[in-house]
């Protein structure tokens, strides 16, 4: 279905014939640029990882295509800025989703004014409190999986790859652990300032009570993955 | 004259005694408690620590051909590790140096481990993978620390694969010439079984699969089986973490360290992975990607031209020393 020829790749379903452009390799998967149906879109495609068993890899690759699209569009629906999904192909691992116009929060996270910073980490607070009240859990929730809009300057959520259903205290914990982590490795100099913006927004979404249980939980996280001692051997 | 440090590692069950001097490993002499049954037991090992530590101490002097009088410092490791591991160590290196009137040097052990895996493999500025029975990471140098970009959010993969092998039987000893035992068991096994594999975002988590593998062993599933699955979720989790890590922190090298780095279809993993991105791999020898007291000394030697030594009575042993807590001047970016 996808024939490579340079940095373009030639997509032919029915129908159908564009060129696309390579616009990134991620990590999973090769992201392209292109139209379908006249919209201009990113091809996202799990490429197959060759250090996994085949077997394993496929049944990867086949899950988290599926789950990535069911979640973009609940998300959506619960009023979550996230990319429209025009198509998905579980078997090949692609979804065939909207183009935003933006750039990573990743890049512009550093230099941006203060009000800025704090109008648009307490979007991504509310966005992530609205998502888990949906019982969504992203599962990559970094600077790097966030773009902000061209032209709105709003957040919207991408790559829902490692996103799951869970109404699990531990499961929202780990998505805010996530994200603080890479404020920390990536913004140190202004995470201090981020994080209470994102957590002032995600406050107000989910309450104050919601609140102090998932920051407790961040804390627990954060301890019990530092250094582990040696597991007490369990009688069986 | 070249300024000489002497290293001691004690931080869970490997005494080890390091000298070098400003360019290169002259003494390194280990002593490995290794229990007859179960896991290592920290008083346990502590107590064989105080019979060894001397004599470490002495050959590896002698091998260095150095007078304790002449030490520049003396490095030793404060942790991460276990408490009473820990103290022996600190111990032996506050007496040395007040006794010597020399500089006590305090190391974190997985700087040691990133720092001496440097040296021996020659690459600047990599993503360090880190992997032993205690530790799991994958960390970065970015503004003046190792910063941590994934991490286990249960056990460390070392520790994992020792209390699985453990659980079914088949362990003590861990690790026979080199291979440890879930690698053996897994040679022989073909299918894959349903087991849970876990990623979240950079971080990877392993109560679960252990939980689930030992179910599956009850359940009457051959333990070959079990063994090649747990070895293929556990490997490809860590290697695609690394690689998520890769992606976001656009390095170009990849150093895996620890004592885990030494399996060979890991290696295999992390080559193919490598190839992919066009990045650079370099796996620390086992030699030197086990606990010893050389990396104390290396990573002593450099802390000590940058002026960190600290007051032999504050000299706290630390369980829970994180990496990104450590301030490394002798990087310049």
């Amino acid at each position: 279905m996808l024939g490579r020829g340079g940095d373009s790749m030639k997509l032919t379903y029915h129908g159908l014939s564009s060129k696309l452009e390579v616009i990134a390799v991620g990590a999973e998967a090769v992201l392209l640029k292109g139209y379908f149906l006249g919209i201009k879109s990113v091809y996202k495609v799990r490429v197959p990882k060759p250090y996994r068993d085949p077997k394993l890899d496929l049944k990867i690759r086949r899950e988290r295509t599926l789950i990535e699209a069911k979640l973009i569009a609940s998300a959506r629906k619960a009023g979550i800025n996230t990319p429209y999904i025009l198509l998905i192909e579980p078997e090949a691992g692609v979804i065939i989703m909207e183009y935003l116009e933006g750039d990573l929060l990743r890049n512009t996270l550093n230099s941006l004014p203060d009000h800025e910073l704090r109008k648009i980490l307490e979007l991504v607070g509310v966005m992530t409190g609205r998502m888990h009240n949906e019982g969504i859990i992203h599962g990559d929730l970094t600077t790097s999986n966030i773009i902000i809009h061209q032209h709105t300057r709003e957040p919207y959520l991408i790559d829902f790859g490692l996103a799951k259903m869970s109404e699990d205290i531990e499961d929202k914990g780990v998505d805010v652990h996530l994200f603080l982590r890479s404020l920390e490795s990536t913004h140190f100099i202004v995470k201090d300032e981020a994080y209470k913006y994102f957590l002032a927004g995600y406050g107000k979404v989910v309450g104050e009570e919601n609140l102090a249980k998932v920051v407790s939980k961040v804390r627990e996280i954060r301890l019990r993955g530092r250094y582990v001692e040696e597991r007490r051997r369990r009688r069986h | 004259m070249k300024a000489i440090v002497l290293g001691i590692e004690s931080t869970a069950h490997t005494f080890g005694v390091g000298v070098v001097n400003e360019s290169e490993v002259i003494a390194d002499i280990r002593y490995k408690y290794e229990p007859e049954k179960g896991g290592i037991h920290p008083r346990e090992a502590a107590l064989y620590f105080m019979s060894v530590g001397p004599k470490a101490i002495l050959e590896a002097l002698k091998t260095a051909k150095v007078n304790a009088r002449d030490l520049a410092g003396i490095a030793i490791a404060l942790g991460p590790g276990l408490g009473p591991c820990l103290r022996v160590g600190a111990t032996y290196a506050r007496a040395m140096a007040v006794y010597l009137s020399k500089s006590l040097i305090p190391v974190n052990h997985a700087v040691a481990h990133i720092e001496i895996g440097k040296l021996i493999t020659n690459v600047k500025d990599p993503l360090v993978v880190y992997l032993s029975g205690g530790n799991t990471l994958i960390a970065a140098f970015n503004e003046g620390r190792y910063r941590i970009f994934g991490e286990t959010l249960d056990i460390a993969l070392g520790n994992f694969m020792d209390t699985f092998v453990r659980e079914i039987g088949l362990a003590p000893p861990y690790v026979i010439s080199g291979v440890h035992q879930l690698d053996i068991c897994a040679e022989k096994g073909r299918k894959l079984i349903d087991l849970p594999y876990v990623v979240k975002g950079q971080d990877v988590s392993f109560s679960g699969l252990l939980t689930a593998a030992l179910k599956a062993v009850k359940k009457g599933h051959a333990i070959e089986d079990v063994c090649y699955t747990v070895r293929e979720i556990a490997y490809s989790a860590i290697v695609e973490v690394s690689e998520r890590a890769l992606a976001h922190t656009g390095k170009k090298e990849v150093l895996v360290v620890g004592g885990v780095a030494a399996s060979k279809y890991l290696k295999e993993k992390f080559e193919v992975m490598a190839k992919l991105r066009n990045t650079e791999l370099a796996i620390v020898p086992p030699k030197y990607a086990v606990d010893n007291g050389a990396m104390i000394a290396w990573t002593g030697f450099l802390a000590f031209k940058s002026n960190i030594t600290v007051e032999p009575e504050k000299a706290y042993v630390r369980q829970r020393w994180r990496l990104d807590e450590v301030d490394i001047p002798w990087i310049k970016q």
